[in-house]
């Protein structure tokens, strides 16, 4: 019987194989997040080893305080302002690059026909390529000026610029990873609130948002990591001030851009300003991983699993 | 002890299988023979699913399931490794109630065990593609389409193209779960009228709940409820004369 001689040829090349790639291959990935991990690891243990020479150096009641004065005579660290400087951009960011990168992401994956979103997708990841040193010269040398005409108060270097350009540059990010996720959810979910008379904007709202939640949240999770790490244009488009100020109007300084100019300026190795440059690092770094850890515990409870 | 029976495929005895808490399999003792078409019934959350599930020990990728009792596989404890799982699953195929055809043609479809399994002779592969969808009565429709992508097909074209797919690496025993239940009657036809023929090279395992298609096409017929298997017994008698009063009730549409 015919049948039976491929029976027979397909047990023997079972019984045959070779397991041994089925056995090595996991470790192989296992080796390689190994030293994702451990690479991850090392540098948060050189920031921690670092910034403790800070703190130990500089009391908290200063290093929580609105002065930072890193060259004066009698220097001191206050952290403030830079938390400040940090936190409003990343705010104007977000109030730009959130409601439009959703909008768009609805738009693409629900309203647009196939064609249009074939088209309109690459465009999106050619924004997101651009380079960022491009879009803080943008924000300096064309933003500022137009927003100058409409608020005379403004400064040469302020927040508001390079907050908007930010979140301009974020926008492909949110809106391309959002759109992956409301296209992820499953059709036939969708199928079952429009079976039901639902209009296409009710099913969007009510099924296909809550299913793609997670990947929503973590494409804006991304975006505000993004946004707070972003050092370019804040450093061009923001200035060096280091007031202590909720104007938007005014020049501040980030984190990031406190960083590039203390590493590119005369911080002596072993200084207490050297070793402030770990602690703004490693404050960043717990920025980021909160805002990590708020968007699993969001997921968890909100996210609808199938 | 090894089971020298080669009637017997296989030998179920006191399988218990909980999802967490839940108890879903209550102590199943039951012998399944060769070259049989074993029809499955009972009404929806007895079990059945979970039960045809376990033969192949697919049931294994569910987070939480627990098994005792063993299931012997010709004589082998298939839960102990001396049967490695993906050699389990390629001798015991199966048919799954929605039909998920993999995103590729439909050749590759039908190729992807025989290819995975070292078979690369390009003739050979062909003769297996038309073989098998003769098997599944889809090769008339597909012949001319057979590099068409598979979700192109109807629901119950793939169903039968996924027929065909298991078919492809010539299994020894078919699991079949509601095989029927996204085809049309006379697709349906077809594939009970291929029942008759599979019989020849293959065992089959057949859940279905139609009771109709139970009568016509299978040798032996295993009635569930609520995780227990009530009465198991040769199709006509369970049919003509059951012992169980259960039985009777759910046979004639008393319950379920
Ligand atoms: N993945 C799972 N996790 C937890 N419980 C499950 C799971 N799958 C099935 N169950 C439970 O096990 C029991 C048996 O389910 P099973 O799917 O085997 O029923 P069935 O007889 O195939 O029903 P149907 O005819 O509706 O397909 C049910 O009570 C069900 O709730
Ligand atoms: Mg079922």
């Amino acid at each position: 019987m015919k049948n039976n001689e491929i029976r027979d040829l397909i047990q023997h090349n079972i019984k045959n194989k070779s397991h041994f790639s089925d056995k090595a291959m996991p470790l192989f990935f296992l080796t390689m997040a190994l030293i994702s991990v451990l690479t991850t690891f090392g540098i948060v243990y050189t920031l921690v080893v670092d910034a403790f020479k800070f703190f130990a150096n500089v009391p908290l009641s200063e290093v929580f305080s609105t002065r930072l004065q890193p060259l004066s005579a009698n220097p001191s660290f206050g952290i403030l302002p830079l938390l400040n400087g940090t936190i409003l951009t990343t705010i104007i960011a977000m109030i730009v690059a959130v409601p439009v990168g959703m909008a768009a992401a609805i738009y693409l994956s629900q309203f647009a026909s196939k064609k249009l979103r074939k088209m309109l997708k690459p465009i999106l990841e050619i924004l997101a390529g651009i380079p960022t040193i491009v879009y803080g010269f943008f924000a300096y040398s064309v933003v500022t000026p137009i927003l100058m005409t409409l608020i005379p108060s403004l400064e040469p270097k302020n927040v508001l610029s390079p907050g908007l350009v930010m979140g301009i540059m974020i926008i492909p990010m949110v809106a391309s990873l959002s759109e992956d996720a409301m296209n992820a959810v499953p059709s036939i979910m969708k199928d079952g609130a429009t079976g039901l008379g639902s209009t296409k904007l009710e099913t969007t709202f009510k099924v296909v948002i809550p299913a793609a939640i997670s990947g929503i949240m973590s494409s804006i999770v991304l975006a505000i990591s993004r946004a707070i790490g972003e050092t370019m244009i804040v450093t061009i488009a923001s200035g060096s001030s280091k007031r202590f100020t909720f104007d938007i109007t005014q020049s501040m300084q980030t984190m990031t851009s406190y960083i590039v100019e203390f590493t590119s300026g005369d911080a002596g190795s072993g200084t207490v300003g050297y070793y402030s440059l770990y602690a703004v690092g490693l404050i960043l770094f717990i920025f980021t991983l909160t805002m990590n850890l708020i968007a699993q515990y969001i997921t968890k409870k909100y996210g609808e699993r199938y | 002890m090894k089971d020298n029976n080669m009637d017997i495929v296989y030998d179920v005895k006191g399988l218990n299988l909980w999802y967490g808490d839940n108890q879903a399999l209550k102590d199943i003792n039951m012998k399944i023979e060769k070259n049989k078409i074993t029809a499955i019934i009972g009404p929806s959350g007895c079990g059945k699913s979970t039960f045809v599930k376990t033969l192949n020990r697919m049931i294994e990728n569910v987070d939480g399931v627990r098994t005792s009792g063993e299931i012997l596989y010709y004589g082998d404890d298939i839960f102990t490794n001396k049967l490695k799982v993906e050699e389990l699953r390629t001798r015991v195929g199966m048919v799954f109630q929605k039909p998920n055809p993999f995103p590729k043609s439909i050749y590759e479809n039908v190729v992807y065990g025989p290819k995975i399994h070292g078979i690369k002779d390009k003739k050979l592969l062909m003769k297996i593609t038309e073989e098998s969808l003769r098997g599944a009565a889809l090769w008339d429709e597909v012949k001319d389409r057979l590099n068409e992508n598979a979700y192109s097909l109807s629901g119950g074209q793939q169903q039968r193209l996924c027929i065909a797919r298991s078919m492809a690496v010539n299994p020894e025993v078919i699991l079949m779960d509601e095989p029927t239940s996204a085809l049309d009657p006379v697709a349906t036809m077809k594939i009970e009228e291929l029942m008759e023929d599979l019989k020849k090279d293959y065992t089959v395992v057949i859940v279905t709940h139609n009771m109709q298609q139970a009568a016509r096409i299978s040798d032996k017929t295993a009635f569930f409820l609520n995780g227990e298997l009530i009465e198991f017994d040769v199709t006509s008698k369970i049919f003509g004369t059951p012992k169980d009063q259960r039985t009777e009730d759910y046979i004639t549409g008393r319950f379920g």
